[in-house]
């Protein structure tokens, strides 16, 4: 390959990802001006593949709340919301979007259209409540999608099973309704072809999340899981069941795989190979990575890439010959999929440490989000336990910068990066 | 002779130890950290050379440790207070598995290994509840010394029960237990239980295992080692130079370069 090719394809995932999000938010910055009512959905079971065949804009208010925090002007939003009287003690991504409500739609990157609908899983306990306040806000329906989740750590029922099928069963059924609820809204009958289309889409999506995780077992590691990986994520999740999502990830493909072919990893100096536990801390998102490359620490892998995605690390593939079943089937396995990641992320961490070959894992349990914290420091023992790999605990936030200590993460860094070297050193004159 | 220094520039005071090549303590400073914490670590540096009687040339490598370790303009590099309580806590007290270092604001609990490595380290997160800027609150409240504050507390009969664990309510609901006509010392002993409760939490999450060296300016306050072996169920390792532990440790560290300098390249090269 040649050097221009290189140039061309190395790095491509980030700028064909920003390039997406401007055009995501040119989509919803039109939809607003033209009161297109969107459909507002969640990263753990977004059901686009449906939305998409009746051309909602979809809203993801998780990203477009991270994106304050990301771009440093969350404390604006979640002021308005606390000023409303939104406690602070609960979820930042919902009192960011409520400070976006209240400003009348108004968000850095651009303008977002009012809500036709939400759709939610049962996947986050915030997301009903979250929900509500927009069924207040502007009397809109909201379609609760219950996923059956794991019943028992480690005993999800498998293809094949009764328990399977009947649970099938159930999440089909209430794909039919959404189906009926969103022609009602939108007045067009449902096209099942356009189903087979998105859902072949998201098909290309998911194999390719699936083979770019895969990817980065490499040595070096490919991309960085805390913020490459958080651009790639963005894309699976706002561009989902999309000939754009699907080119997108096709072209991911190809470069991680150019990467691995050549040797070329995402920083020069990989001495430590790390996997991040839960969600990023976005306040100073840039700076909390740095801290742990400067000491040459990588993140591989990371488990918001798999519960974020809402499941499509599994790179389950629909079976378009009978759309409406598989969709059922695929929604049961992923979203399952990114609750367990979540609640039992012991074991995924686990599989990780061998998996990708790990130095140490950093837990990040944050203040203002529960669903993804609580079990950390247990999960964190029994990984510490079963695998005998050093890790780090650090508590922040992901939207809020009052709880973030910059000061302190480092201090903590820097002593766990110390640990690393000794015990490295250690192991080197043994 | 050569001599290797470490200085611990905490939030509320600044340590400086200098050992020699078979790692005795030749000198010791201490210092309040104040505003100024490049003129703290200069100030507790230049007393501990005093103290040692030796030049400032013969110490051939300094290490920073503590918040202001970046903030040691004349040191060599720079750990972290964490390693550093662990190394000079295992170097004290060689059967060490568990260091508690409570400090001006932040508490550490640390597990570590029979070479003095961190294996694991838990903290008290950006609140000073269970650090001995609780018990200055508290002492500011009765109006004790902080100096006197332990052994008031353990001449306590009935002590009340501390129900805050923020530092800047301590003071509100140490006057309400005045308020209440409740004893000085019960108070007192009432909040020494309250850090003792807090502190087990932090070590717990690392495991408690014996022995467990307790580092740290707190080290100090009697009534905190009474409260917290009371909690635990076993004596603690203690030393008249607890409060220096940190500043030791950044000293063994300072000392390990030392003698790698001196090392065959070969050699140099894995240290």
């Amino acid at each position: 390959m040649t050097e221009e090719k290189r140039v061309d394809i190395v790095g491509r995932g980030n700028v064909e990802g920003a390039n997406l999000f401007r055009d995501w938010f040119a989509e919803l910055g039109e939809a607003a001006k033209n009161d297109h009512g969107a459909a507002y959905v969640f990263v753990m079971g977004s059901m686009a593949e449906i939305l998409k065949v009746f051309d909602f804009p979809l809203v993801l208010p998780e990203i477009t709340s991270l994106q304050t925090a990301v771009r440093r002007v969350a404390d604006e939003y979640l002021t308005v919301a606390e000023d409303y009287g939104y406690s602070s003690d609960i979820c930042g991504y919902v009192k960011a979007d409520i400070g976006i409500h209240m400003r009348e739609r108004k968000h850095p990157m651009g303008a977002i259209p009012k809500p036709a609908l939400t759709v939610l899983t049962n996947a986050c306990n915030t997301y009903v409540k979250w929900a509500e306040i927009w069924e207040r806000m502007y009397n809109i329906p909201v379609f609760v999608l219950d996923v059956p989740a794991t019943r028992q750590a480690g005993g999800q029922f498998q293809p094949g099973s009764a328990d399977f099928k009947r649970d099938c069963k159930y999440v089909e059924a209430q794909i039919r309704e959404l189906i009926t609820l969103c022609e009602n809204i939108t007045g067009k009958k449902f096209d099942i072809d356009r189903l087979r289309e998105t859902m072949a889409y998201a098909n290309d999506m998911n194999i390719g999340w699936k083979r770019v995780l895969e990817l980065n077992k490499s040595k070096p590691s490919l991309f960085n899981a805390l913020t490459d990986g958080t651009v790639y994520l963005g894309v699976s999740n706002n561009f989902r069941g999309t000939k754009e999502g699907s080119d997108y990830f096709k072209n991911l493909v190809e470069e991680m795989e150019y990467k691995a072919a050549h040797g070329i990893g995402t920083q020069t100096d990989e001495k430590y190979r790390l996997a991040f536990v839960g969600v990023p801390c976005y306040p100073i998102f840039r700076r909390f990575n740095e801290m742990f490359a400067e000491w040459g620490g990588a993140f591989v892998h990371s488990t918001y890439l798999h519960f974020a995605s809402g499941g499509a690390n599994m790179g389950f593939e629909y079976d378009v010959n009978r759309p409406i079943e598989s969709l059922a089937e695929g929604t049961l396995i992923s979203v399952r999929e990114a609750m367990d990641n979540m609640f039992h992320q012991d074991r995924v961490v686990i599989e990780m440490v061998k998996d990708y070959e790990l130095d140490g894992v950093v837990y990040h349990p944050i203040k203002s989000c529960r669903t993804v914290s609580t079990g950390l420091a247990d999960g964190r023992r029994a990984m510490m336990a079963a695998t005998d790999t050093p890790s780090l605990f650090i508590e922040s936030d992901m939207m809020d910068k009052r709880v973030v200590s910059e000061a302190q993460i480092k201090n903590r860094a820097d002593a766990f990066f110390e640990g690393l070297a000794s015990r490295r050193l250690t192991a080197q004159n043994a | 002779m050569a001599y290797a220094a470490g200085v611990d520039v905490g939030s509320t005071q600044t340590k400086a130890i200098i050992i020699n090549e078979a790692k005795e303590i030749v000198g010791r400073s201490l210092t309040d950290t104040g505003a100024n914490v490049v003129v703290a670590a200069e100030n507790a540096y230049n007393e501990a050379l005093k103290n040692s009687n030796i030049q400032e040339e013969e110490v051939e490598y300094v290490i920073g440790t503590g918040y202001g370790r970046y903030r040691v303009t004349f040191g060599n590099t720079q750990v972290t207070e964490i390693s550093c309580h662990a190394r000079g806590a295992s170097h004290m007290f060689p059967n060490t598995k568990t260091v508690l270092d409570m400090g001006g604001q932040d508490t550490k609990a640390i597990r570590v290994s029979p070479r003095g490595e961190v294996l694991d380290f838990c903290m008290n997160d950006k609140c000073a509840a269970g650090t001995g800027r609780f018990l200055g609150a508290a002492a500011a409240a009765l109006d004790i010394p902080l100096s006197e504050l332990g052994n008031v507390a353990m001449q306590s009969e009935r002590p009340v029960k501390i129900s805050t664990t923020c530092t800047v309510f301590a003071e509100s609901e140490v006057l309400s237990w005045l308020g209440k006509g409740k004893k000085i010392e019960d108070i007192l002993w009432g909040v020494h239980l309250s850090i003792a409760s807090r502190s087990v939490g932090l070590l717990r999450r690392v495991g408690i295992e014996e022995e467990l060296t307790f580092t740290g300016g707190v080290t100090k306050n009697p009534g905190v080692i009474k409260a917290l072996e009371q909690a635990i169920g076993f004596k603690l390792n203690i030393s008249p130079d607890s409060h220096y532990i940190g500043a030791l440790g950044a000293a063994l560290f300072a000392l390990d370069h030392i003698v790698a300098s001196r090392a065959p390249s070969s050699v140099k090269e894995t240290a």
